[in-house]
């Protein structure tokens, strides 16, 4: 591409939220030249927003409020020399690893040896009749406005989806001084902890299991929503259908990967539903099927932040064996241990469907 | 949800304490029958009274060495656990619960109890607060209720 | 509404006092924070008009990615309210479908 202004890095990271600073944490302590972009004006990505404590054991920071892992990984990838470049949108991401970056200003290209791609998730939306309206928004939009930007959206709320990030955004809601009326989930069981489902209903929310938002009225914003009992095909069981006053409505049904740039690239994809629907294939490494590109994190299936992070220090470590800093023998145990940490948090009942998706990934990735 | 069934399968837990441990004095009660990849309850005991193991999804396993200190209350990120005292009088027991929001209650409160379903079960009397720095948010509340109610209050909210 | 004390996060830090103008009132906003957050704060919920069907819109992913919370902000149209900025006398207008591109406007 003709014009704009060179940067030239060895190491690229495509987003500053933890699977992208671990990476780039790793690969730094490692003596590679690391620069970060991010499109926003704080780094951390979902991280700062996450003000509960985590799960996991003390490899994982157990205990730690996710905000304060965050200024954990902003203080290390000070301390290791990581630049990190924020306001910077990376519209482009192209198979001979150059990069398009732009700012309020200027255009440029950046030129990397290596690349990851830690570009997240976003929210699913959910139609029914009013779904459009005002104050009904995604729950971790709800969380961004509570937890970072210290605003109340709404003060009586239905949350729809019981999986964690339903459960935890509602409690919060409430911990921000909102009542969070019921939880409207349309399967037969919680999806998500039952610990979180109990911090919850132990605080007068009611959780309604086979039920679904029929459809939300309001003016100008939402004002009331009907919720129906649900029979096993999925249809409204009539003369179920009950109101609720609310003023919010958070939509917490899953997220999908943000992977325009995975698209752009030429990495190649499978379709997993468990793990948010097209997701592009990586080997053991992280590595995708386009040389020199990594990626980590939600971008490669849905998870969670800790899951992020250890999947951001395996890129970091295998870009640093790939780039010559560490040798073969330093990077395999590394690299085993990262993957160890990795495993342990896909044990159980809530992991086991991601361990073996994480399979069926790798599997397709030699597949190509 | 979490009935009279749900609170008999939390008795028959390996992370309730045996009766006997229970009426000797404030012991934790951990309510966590779930396999999440979880033990930091394990690794901040203090007397080694709480054993998750290998893998880290085991359901925790109390043992009766408690001494009552409190920390995985505080350290739990599910806010599964409670401090139960059925000795604290002839008539009541106290029941220590994790707290992080605000308003706090303030010592001698009347407060309604609540149980699991956050149905009003009692009336409860606030004993102490527990906001000691090092416990970032997670603030112990001690209620006084009847004994009767002691594996059933599990929250309470403040009389308006 | 401003949560100004959080059992988790403490009483909020705000930045400098600012005033901007929404629809021609006057809404206070503090320095570092989003356009959307002060909206929010001021009880806002309809950003928006739609093209067609001329439906109200507000936030919904609050993450720069959905667009619904875009409005015309110091006449430029198509301003994504929660990841602009707020400046001080900010003049903030209800988008009407796909605004006005004004020749000239930086």
């Amino acid at each position: 591409m003709e014009g704009g202004v060179k940067l030239k890095t060895e190491l690229a990271v495509i987003g500053a939220g933890p699977a992208g600073l671990c990476a780039a944490i790793e690969a730094a302590k490692n003596g590679v030249d690391v620069t970060v972009f991010d499109e926003n004006k704080k780094p951390g990505g979902q991280l700062f927003k996450q003000i509960h404590r985590f799960f996991g054991s003390e490899e994982h920071l157990a205990g730690t409020r996710g905000f304060e892992i965050g200024n954990m990984l902003l203080d290390d990838a000070k301390k290791y020399g990581v630049k990190v470049m924020l306001d910077n949108v990376v519209w482009g991401l192209f198979p001979d690893l150059k990069i398009g970056i732009s700012d309020e200003e200027k255009v440029s290209i950046v030129e990397a040896q290596k690349v990851v791609v830690a570009t997240g998730a976003i929210e699913n939306s959910l139609s029914f009749p009013g779904w459009t309206l005002p104050n009904i928004m995604g729950a971790g939009a709800a969380q961004t406005m509570i937890n970072v930007n210290m605003v109340l959206p709404g003060k009586r709320v239905i949350t729809v989806g019981s999986g964690n990030v339903g459960l935890i955004v509602s409690y919060q809601l409430m911990q921000a001084g909102a009542e969070v009326v019921a939880i409207v989930e349309a399967l037969d069981h919680v999806g998500g902890y039952m610990v979180h489902a109990a911090k919850v209903a132990r605080m007068g929310t009611k959780i309604l299991l086979n039920h679904t938002i029929t459809k939300a009225l309001g003016d100008k914003f939402v004002e009331k929503v009907e919720v129906g009992k649900i029979d096993k095909d999925f249809n409204v069981v009539k003369g179920s259908e009950q109101l609720y006053d609310v003023d919010l409505v958070c939509i917490a049904v899953g997220l999908r990967p943000l992977s325009e740039l995975c698209w752009m690239s030429g990495m190649k994809f499978d379709y997993l539903p468990e793990m948010g629907g097209f997701i592009p294939v990586h080997d053991n490494n992280m590595k995708s099927n386009v040389p020199g590109i990594y990626i980590a994190g939600d971008v490669t299936g849905i998870e969670e932040a800790s899951t992020a992070m250890e999947e951001g220090k395996v890129a970091g470590i295998a870009i640093s064996q790939a780039l010559g800093k560490i040798d073969n023998k330093k990077g395999l145990i590394l690299l085993n241990e990262a993957r160890e940490r990795l495993g342990t948090l896909r044990l159980g009942p809530f992991g086991d469907f991601r361990h073996a998706a994480k399979e069926k990934i790798i599997r397709k990735y030699y597949s190509y | 949800m979490f009935d009279k069934k749900y609170i008999d399968k939390l008795r028959k837990s390996s992370g309730w304490p045996s009766d006997e441990r229970l009426n000797q004095g404030p012991v934790a009660v951990i309510e966590c029958i779930e396999e999440i990849p979880c033990n930091p309850c394990e690794t901040v005991c203090p007397k080694n009274s709480i054993t998750v193991g290998n893998p880290i999804t085991n359901l925790p396993k109390f043992h009766d060495i408690c001494t009552g200190c409190g920390k995985c209350l505080v350290v739990c990120p599910g806010l599964a656990v409670f401090m139960i005292d059925r000795t604290y009088s002839e008539t009541e027991a106290s029941i220590t619960i994790p707290y992080e929001l605000i308003p706090l209650p303030n010592k001698g409160d009347i407060v309604i109890a609540l149980n699991r379903m956050g149905e009003t079960v009692c009336k409860g009397k606030v004993l102490k607060i527990n906001s000691n720095k090092n416990y970032n948010k997670t603030n112990l509340v001690t209620i006084s209720i009847p004994k009767k109610y002691s594996d059933e209050v599990r929250f309470f909210k403040l009389e308006k | 509404m401003r949560i100004d004390n959080h059992p988790i996060l403490g009483e909020s830090k705000k930045g400098r006092e600012l005033k901007i103008s929404v629809d021609g009132k006057e809404v206070i906003a503090y320095e570092g924070e989003m356009i959307a957050t002060a909206l929010v704060a001021s009880g806002l919920k309809v950003f928006r008009y739609t093209s067609k069907y001329k439906e109200p819109r507000g936030l919904f992913c609050a993450i720069g990615r959905c667009t619904d919370c875009v409005m015309e902000v110091n006449g430029r149209s198509n301003v994504r309210t929660c990841v602009t900025l707020v400046e001080d006398r900010m003049v903030i207008k209800t988008q009407k479908g796909l605004g006005e591109w004004k020749e000239g406007l930086n």
